[in-house]
C-alpha cells in the first residue's frame, strides 16, 4: 500500500547485484554450504519459494533474496551465520515482515535469514512477571499466554496480531501506550543470539542492569544490522483493573493541541491520547461507524487506567483540562465495549484510508508536541504545493504524526509528487525540532532523510557502531545508515537542521 | 503552565557556548599528544568505578539548563549543571526525575549522573536513568560534537548512541549536553512498614509486584520492611487499605527516601565507616532477579527495588561474593572499597568484551577518556 521513494531506490543494491551467471553460481556455492548445516525444508532458493519473502509491510520495495534459511534450533542459526560469515554472503534477519520502512528487505546476494519457527513461548513466569518467548513469537501472543495471570507485555503496535517480538526489538516498536508505558527498549529486560560470525550473546538479563555499557539499549531499534536474536525476556506488567476513554471534539486543531499540553501540564500522564483531523475522522467513520463527531477539526482520544478509584478520579480532571481548553463535545465510555468502539476507528485509521484512495504513503515522524499545529499547517499548504490530500492520525501523547498522503500510484506524476510532499514532511519535522521517524524505522525507506538528520560525522560514528559488533559489515548492509556518498548525491540542495540556503526559492 | 527558559548566563545553545570550545580543544590537543583524560563534573563519585586516571578536564564550566518545556516532559541541560539547580526548575513545575539519581554529596552534574548510570529507590517501578535519556550531545576522540537521539519521547532515527551513554562511565566520550524525559511528580504519596524477616519480605514483594498497586519504592534492612507508594490520592488510599501495616509519618519518610537515596542513611553511614576502618570490608551491589531467593554472606544486608539490588557490606572475598551473585542470576558491582580493591565491574563474557573494546575504539581510538575507569584493558 505503501509507494516508493524513487529517490531512495533500492539502498540494499548498494552493493551491485551481478547478474546472470555470476550470480546462479554465487546461489550454488551459498545453497551448498547452508545445505551441509540445514535440512532440506529449511533451506528455499526457488524462485516460487522465495517470492513472499521478497518484500516486508513496504510492498513497494521488492527484491528476490539468493536464498532463504529457516533454521529451527540455535545451533543451526549459529552454523548458517558461520557458514555466511567464512563465504562474505550479507544476512537479512526477518521476523513476520510487517516492518513499515523496508528493514527486512533483502539483499539481491544475501540469506534471508528467517525466524519463523522460533516460535515458542520457553516460560511465562507470574512471580518474576516475566516471559521468555524466541524470537518468532507474535506480540500479541505474549499477551495471550500472560493474560491468565492478570499480566500483559505493554507494547502494542497496530501490527501485534502478526508482528513478532525479535521484529520488535529490531524496531524499538511503541504503540499507542507508549507515553505511559514505554517502548520496546524500556520493556525488554534481556536478548540472546548470535554475532555475525556466529558466536553466542546474551545482552542485558534477568536482574534490572547487566555489568559494562548498556549493549541492550543499542541493540533494541538497530534494524537487525548488529546482531541476530533468537530469545528475547519480556517484562509483564499488571493488567489495569479498569481503563475507560474520553473522545473530545474540537473545532480547531490549535485549540486540540492545546488541550493535549494542558493536560500533561496538569501533571496528568493518560494511559492513551490520540488525535485525528477532519479529513481522517470521516475517512475512519465511514469505516467503523463510532459515531464521530463529523463535524470537528479535530477528534481527541484521551484515556485513562488503573484501579476503579485511580480512573474515575483522573477522567474528572481530564475532563475538566478538556472542556476548559475548548472541546465542543465530550463523551467519556461507559462500559469496555463504547471505549472499543472510540478506539476502533482510530485503530483502522490506514484500512480506512485505503478505502478512500487507490494508494497512500504513511509518514512516521515526531514533533515536540507544541509545534503541532505548525506541522498541520505546513501539512496544509503542502497539500496545496503538491495538489494531493493528507489525513493525519497523531500520536498526541508523544509527538508521533502520522500523515497518510493520499493518491494514486498509476498515475506517475502523483507518484513522484507523493514522494516529494514526503520528504517534505520529514524535513519539516526535522526543522521543528522533531525526527523523521518516530516508530517505522528507517530502514530503506528514509535514508536519505538520515542525511538531514545526522551530520556526517555523526553517520560515521553510527558506521563505527555498526563495525564494532559486525566487523565485517555483513548484517542487514545498506539499511538505516546511509553512506556519505549517498548523502552526498541526495543532499546537494539540502542542509541539516533547516539551514537552507535560499529558503524563499521554490525548488520542487 | 509556567515555561523556564534557558538559564540567564548560559549561551542559548550548545554549539555557541564558549566552553564547549574550550572543551573540544582539550579533547584535541590530548587526543594528538596521547595524553589520557580524566573527565570531571562536581568530583562527586570519584570513589565509583576503578580509580580514575589522566589529567582532570573539568566540565563545570559547560552548565545550564537549555531548554525545558514543562508540557513536553523534556528537559534540556548541559554536562556541568548541577544536579540540584537542575532539579530546582523542575520542581518549580511539580516535576521530577522519576529515576531518582543519587546525589552524594552537592554538586554532582547532570553529566556525571548520565555517566555513572546509578538510579535511586524508585528504579525498579519507574525505571532507570537510561530509560529517561532521549537524547544527549558528545565530543568524541577527534574532538567532533555529535548529537543523538533528540528532545521527544519516540525516535528510532539511527541506533540509540544516546542511552549508551547511561553508564559508560565517560569512557566514550564527554557528555556535553543531555535531554531528559522528566514525569509530574506524584499527586500522593504513603509510606508504611512491616516487620518481616528477608525471605517474607521478598515473598510480600514479588506477589504486590504482579498486582496493579502504586507501589513505588521498597526498602528491607534488619527485619523491617519499608514500602512506598506513590500516585493518584485515591490510587494510594485504596492500596493502604488493602495492604495494611504500620504507616510511617509524612516527615520520617521523607527523610528516609531521601537517605536511601543519597547513600546517606545509617546503612550506608555504617557501611561506609566499615570500609574506612580497614576491617577489610567493601560495599558490594548485588544486581539480582527480584525473585532471587535469599543470599547468604557475612556481614549487613539492605535490600532495595523489589529484591532486585541487595547492598553487601561484606569482607567476603570479591569471588564469593561474584560467585553468589552469579548464582542467584546477576552480578556484583564492587561499589565502595578501601585501598586493597579487586576489579569493580563484572568480568564480560569474551563476545561482549570484544563488542566494549571495539566501541571504545570507534569513539575514542586514542584511548584518552577516563582509561581503564570502566574495565582496566580500555
Amino acid at each position: 500500500m505503501n509507494a516508493p521513494h524513487e529517490s531512495a531506490a533500492l539502498a540494499a543494491a548498494d552493493a551491485a547485484a551481478p547478474e546472470g551467471a555470476s550470480r546462479a553460481q554465487r546461489q550454488t556455492e551459498v545453497v551448498a554450504a547452508l545445505q551441509s548445516v540445514l535440512p532440506a525444508h529449511a533451506l528455499l532458493w526457488q524462485r516460487e519459494d522465495t517470492v513472499p519473502y521478497e518484500c516486508d509491510g513496504l510492498t513497494a520495495y521488492r527484491q528476490l533474496p539468493l536464498v532463504v534459511a529457516l533454521p529451527e534450533t540455535n545451533e543451526q542459526v549459529a552454523q548458517v551465520l558461520r557458514a555466511c560469515h567464512r563465504l562474505g554472503v550479507p544476512v537479512v534477519a526477518r521476523g513476520a515482515g510487517t516492518g513499515l520502512s523496508g528493514g527486512a528487505l533483502p539483499h539481491p546476494m544475501g540469506v534471508t535469514l528467517s525466524l519463523a519457527k522460533f516460535n515458542r513461548i520457553l516460560k511465562v513466569d507470574p512471580v518474576s512477571r516475566t516471559a521468555v518467548v524466541q524470537s518468532g513469537v507474535r506480540n500479541l501472543a505474549i499477551s495471550e499466554a500472560a493474560a491468565p495471570h492478570g499480566l500483559y507485555y505493554a507494547p502494542d503496535p497496530s501490527s501485534q496480531i502478526a508482528c513478532t517480538i525479535g521484529g520488535n526489538v529490531a524496531e524499538n516498536s511503541g504503540g499507542v501506550h507508549c507515553l505511559k508505558y514505554g517502548l520496546t527498549v524500556h520493556n525488554v529486560l534481556r536478548v540472546r543470539g548470535f554475532t555475525v560470525d556466529g558466536e553466542p550473546f546474551v545482552f542485558g538479563g534477568h536482574a534490572l542492569d547487566a555489568p559494562g555499557l548498556d549493549l541492550l539499549a543499542v541493540f533494541i531499534g538497530s534494524e537487525g544490522m548488529l546482531g541476530v536474536v533468537t530469545e528475547v525476556t519480556v517484562k509483564l506488567v499488571p493488567k489495569p483493573a479498569l481503563a475507560r476513554c474520553i473522545m473530545a471534539s474540537f473545532d480547531d486543531v490549535r485549540h486540540a493541541g492545546e488541550a493535549v499540553a494542558n493536560v500533561i501540564g496538569e501533571g496528568i500522564i493518560p494511559a492513551g491520547l490520540e488525535m485525528m483531523d477532519k479529513p481522517m475522522t470521516a475517512a475512519v467513520e465511514d469505516f467503523v461507524h463510532a459515531g464521530y463527531d463529523l463535524k470537528a477539526q479535530a477528534i481527541l482520544l484521551c484515556e485513562s487506567d488503573g484501579t476503579p478509584e485511580e480512573v474515575n478520579e483522573e477522567i474528572g480532571r481530564m475532563v475538566d483540562v478538556l472542556v476548559g481548553s475548548g472541546a465542543t463535545r465530550v463523551e467519556v465510555s461507559r462500559d469496555e465495549a463504547q471505549r472499543i468502539r472510540f478506539w476502533s476507528g482510530r485503530k483502522n485509521a490506514f484500512p480506512a484510508s485505503g478505502r478512500i484512495s487507490p494508494d497512500y504513503m504513511c509518514m512516521d515522524s515526531t514533533i515536540p508536541r507544541k509545534k503541532l499545529a505548525d506541522i498541520l499547517l505546513a501539512i496544509a499548504d503542502m497539500e496545496e504545493k503538491y495538489g494531493l490530500r493528507c489525513a493525519n492520525v497523531f500520536h498526541a501523547g508523544d509527538g508521533n504524526l502520522h500523515p497518510l498522503i493520499l493518491f494514486d500510484a498509476n498515475d506517475p506524476d502523483q507518484l513522484h509528487r507523493a514522494e516529494l510532499f514526503g520528504a517534505d514532511i520529514l524535513e519539516t519535522s526535522v526543522r521543528l525540532g522533531g525526527t523523521v521517524t518516530g516508530e517505522h524505522g528507517v530502514g530503506v525507506e528514509k535514508l536519505n532523510s538520515m542525511c538531514v538528520q545526522f551530520t556526517p560525522a555523526e553517520r560515521e560514528q553510527m558506521l563505527g557502531v555498526k563495525h564494532a559488533f559486525d566487523p565485517a559489515g555483513l548484517l542487514n548492509p545498506g539499511k538505516v545508515i546511509p553512506t556519505l556518498h549517498r548523502c552526498a548525491e541526495y543532499g546537494k540542495m539540502h542542509v541539516r537542521k533547516g539551514l537552507l540556503p535560499f529558503p524563499d526559492l521554490p525548488r520542487f | 503552565m509556567m515555561e523556564t527558559l534557558a538559564t540567564a548566563e548560559s549561551p542559548a545553545t550548545l554549539a555557541d557556548d564558549p566552553a564547549l570550545q574550550r572543551i573540544v580543544d582539550r579533547v584535541r590537543a590530548a587526543s594528538a599528544a596521547g595524553t589520557p583524560l580524566c573527565l570531571r563534573g562536581g568530583d562527586t563519585k570519584s570513589f565509583y568505578g576503578e580509580v580514575p586516571k589522566g589529567d582532570p578536564l573539568d566540565l563545570g564550566e559547560l552548565r545550564g539548563i537549555s531548554s525545558y518545556e514543562p508540557t513536553e516532559l523534556v528537559v534540556t541541560a548541559r554536562a556541568g549543571t548541577p544536579l540540584s539547580e537542575l532539579e530546582a526548575a523542575l520542581a518549580q513545575c511539580g516535576q521530577c526525575l522519576a529515576f531518582e539519581p543519587p546525589r552524594f554529596a552537592s554538586g554532582g552534574t547532570v553529566g556525571g549522573m548520565v555517566a555513572a548510570g546509578l538510579s535511586g529507590p524508585a528504579r525498579a517501578n519507574a525505571g532507570a536513568v537510561r530509560d529517561f535519556v532521549l537524547g544527549a550531545s558528545l565530543v568524541n576522540g577527534q574532538g567532533e560534537v555529535l548529537s543523538f537521539g533528540g528532545q521527544v519521547m519516540k525516535n528510532v532515527a539511527g541506533y540509540d548512541v544516546s542511552r549508551l551513554l547511561a553508564g559508560s562511565m565517560g569512557v566514550l566520550g564527554v557528555i556535553a549536553e543531555v535531554s531528559l524525559k522528566v514525569l509530574p511528580r506524584a499527586a500522593a504519596t504513603a509510606t508504611v512498614r512491616f516487620e518481616l524477616d528477608e525471605a517474607g519480605a521478598l515473598d510480600r514483594l514479588n506477589a504486590w509486584g504482579a498486582q496493579p498497586l502504586p507501589v513505588s519504592a521498597s526498602a528491607w534492612w534488619d527485619g523491617m520492611l519499608v514500602l512506598r507508594l506513590s500516585g493518584a490520592r485515591a490510587a494510594v488510599d485504596a492500596a493502604l487499605h488493602k495492604l495494611g501495616g504500620e504507616r510511617v509519618s509524612e516527615d520520617l519518610a521523607a527523610d528516609f527516601w531521601r537517605g536511601l537515596r543519597d547513600q546517606d542513611d545509617e546503612f550506608f553511614d555504617k557501611a561506609r565507616a566499615a570500609v574506612r576502618s580497614a576491617s577489610g570490608a567493601a560495599l558490594w551491589r548485588l544486581s539480582l532477579p527480584q525473585v532471587a531467593p535469599v543470599v547468604s554472606l557475612p556481614g549487613e544486608q539492605l535490600i532495595e527495588w523489589g529484591g532486585a539490588q541487595r547492598w553487601w557490606c561484606t569482607a567476603a572475598p570479591a569471588a564469593l561474593v561474584r560467585e553468589v551473585a552469579r548464582k542467584a542470576g546477576g552480578h556484583a558491582t564492587l561499589f565502595l572499597a578501601g585501598e586493597e580493591r579487586a576489579q569493580v565491574f563484572e568480568p564480560l563474557a569474551p563476545a561482549l568484551a570484544r563488542i566494549h573494546r571495539e566501541l571504545k575504539r570507534a569513539f575514542d581510538p586514542q584511548g584518552v577518556f577516563n582509561p581503564g575507569r570502566l574495565y582496566p584493558d580500555f
